[in-house]
């Protein structure tokens, strides 16, 4: 009995972090799946659930063996590399101008910003391939590309302008009174202090544009990426190689994010060392 | 300042503003554009001011959409529900694990959407483990199936939304005073009162944003129901998506997409003018 009601306290203390470690195992459950996947043999290419031939790493050596989703996912990779760099650019650039600079129509600038992170997908397909269907625009990788960096641009400025706020502009204006011209201020000065930011915008950008499928799936004519390839290929039954593929997608995103984490913690630990004060005679802080 | 200084926050927001007219706003004009043109496929769709497509996409569609309605605000309550004790342990009970269950979080993310709904399906499907204890149980009948069913939709957006939900929740608790929590039970009120008091109204906005942020998506999405569900579980996001890319009735698929839209949009300003933009993109500051 006293144990039993010790237990019971220990367990109404304890409540919380229990919860949270259960509701966190639910969130990684399909991950794990997929994982698990990639390494267990399933019969004649239908997904059955356990691991019917036993644990095999035969689909990881011959993840790359399927040439339809190599080619979708070199169509996905190429689509990221450019949707992120051209929205990571233009993204900066609106960031700057947003923290930075006083200008007529900032609100609505900022409005135009928010309003398409807040519509849905659907839309943003839908309404996108109207125009494309008005202009009889051939459907393909430019529409996707356009299509991927309208959506990633939002989300960049986002992350970019969280990092810039608590910036110090101090560190600038010492590299003006040193002689440095603005370019120059800004190429040894403010783009280092920022690029943890920009790394974090990019890395987004490029999880978005890999991982999207509903606007992907109005614009892409008869361009297949990665995610449309396996919505094609899910009701014949997907191959165990696209499991393979998503769990090294997954290992290698995570890499990325916890490098530009650890990145992020380095710099800002850096940036707050601060020279002592030095004292002037005859001032509050001398005495 | 001279002209020169003062037209440089025009160039550096030139080419994104232009990017999101070009390729967000006037793409809605041409969807309106769409939505008011009559005719079929074969003999063309010609502009003649066909308002009408508007009452009928709703009241052809009326069941989806209710279900649409029904489905996201569902997913949304119990995702408030699940994300909050975990967002709160993690804003206060966490300690050094902070980090790893903010990452564990945002996990998911790093996945392919259209991947982990595919692995919830293999998970729910009808030989599956999971399904045999919910009959064990009792939750679903002996012979009975969770794939193809509302609740097999409802988990399937809870789940893939809830990161959307705890990133805000846990951005508003992290910063809670907890000497207000602390004061109120100086001052005799029980854990349960000082919640219900001071924690809970102090954190409405981080619980309004997430609200916002999870049924927004939620209600336009179709993967969910498309993976998950079966022919009765359509929402307004599968039809629009039939109705663009299979049937090619592109009049109603635009005006009902249209309906869509500024239906969000009202929500969207109107959350926007009580409580500005920030739940989209992080606190205001100050300019130069």
């Amino acid at each position: 009995m006293e144990t039993l009601s010790r237990g019971w306290a220990w367990l109404r203390r304890n409540a919380l972090p229990i919860y949270a470690c259960i509701a966190v195992a639910y969130m990684l459950i399909p991950i794990v799946v997929i994982a698990v996947f990639s390494f267990g043999a399933t019969p004649k290419g239908k997904l059955t659930f356990g691991l019917d031939n036993g644990f095999t790493t035969e689909y990881w050596s011959s993840a790359f063996s399927l040439p339809e989703l190599n080619e979708a996912l070199f169509t996905s990779l190429r689509l990221a590399a450019l949707a992120t760099v051209i929205s990571t650019v233009i993204g900066t650039m609106m960031a700057i101008a947003l923290v930075r600079h006083k200008f007529h129509g900032r609100g609505a600038a900022n409005l135009l910003i928010v309003i398409p992170m807040a519509t849905p997908e659907v839309v943003i397909g839908a309404s996108l391939l109207s125009m494309f269907i008005y202009y009889s625009f051939a459907l393909g990788f430019s529409t996707l590309l356009i299509a991927h960096v309208m959506f990633s641009i939002s989300f960049v400025v986002v992350v970019v302008r969280s990092r810039l706020i608590g910036f110090d502009r101090h560190l600038e204006e010492a590299a003006a009174d040193l002689g440095a011209t603005p370019f120059a201020t800004f190429r040894t000065v403010t783009l280092p202090l920022l690029a943890p930011g920009i790394l974090s915008a990019a890395l987004l950008a490029f999880a978005l544009s890999i991982d999207d499928f509903v606007i992907s799936n109005f614009n892409s004519g008869t361009t297949v990426t990665f995610p449309l390839y396996v919505f094609g290929v899910a009701l014949r039954g997907i191959p165990v190689q696209v499991n393979v593929l998503a769990t090294m997608l997954f290992v290698l995103i995570a890499i990325a994010v916890t490098l530009v984490l650890w990145q992020q913690r380095r710099a800002e630990r850096l940036a707050a060392v601060r020279p002592e004060p030095i004292p002037i005679p005859g001032t509050a802080a001398a005495q | 300042m001279g002209l020169k200084q003062r037209l440089v926050p025009y160039w550096l927001l030139g080419p994104g503003l232009l990017w999101l007219i070009v390729f967000f706003l006037v793409p809605m004009y041409f969807m309106g554009e769409l939505a008011l043109r009559s005719g079929t496929l074969t003999s063309g769709f010609t502009f003649d001011w066909a308002w009408a497509n508007f009452p009928d996409s709703l009241s052809g569609h009326s069941e989806q959409i209710v279900r649409s309605f029904f489905y996201a605000g569902t997913a949304t309550v119990l995702a408030l529900l699940i994300s909050y004790p975990l967002a709160y342990a993690i804003a206060f009970r966490a300690g050094r694990f902070k980090l790893v269950l903010l990452f564990a979080v945002i996990a998911p993310f790093f996945t392919t959407y259209l991947i982990r709904t595919i692995a919830w399906k293999t998970i729910l499907s009808d030989s599956s483990p999971v399904v045999s204890v919910l009959q064990a149980l009792a939750l679903v009948p002996p012979d009975g199936r969770v794939l193809a069913t509302s609740g097999a939709v409802i988990a399937g957006l809870t789940y893939n939304f809830l990161p959307f939900m705890i990133l805000p929740l846990y951005a508003n608790l992290e910063r809670l005073d907890l000497r207000l929590v602390e004061a109120a039970k100086d001052l005799y009120s029980s854990s349960r009162q000082a919640f219900i008091k001071v924690t809970l109204p102090l954190t409405m906005p981080g619980i309004v944003a997430g609200v916002l942020l999870t049924f927004i998506p939620a209600f336009g999405d179709y993967i969910n129901a498309l993976v998950l569900g079966g022919t009765q579980q359509a929402m307004i996001g599968n039809v629009i998506q039939s109705l663009y890319l299979t049937q090619r009735d592109y009049p109603e698929a635009a005006a009902l997409s249209f309906l869509m839209m500024a239906l969000i949009l009202v929500i969207v300003l109107i959350y926007i003018r009580f409580a500005g933009t920030s739940a989209f993109m992080g606190e205001e500051e100050d300019v130069a």
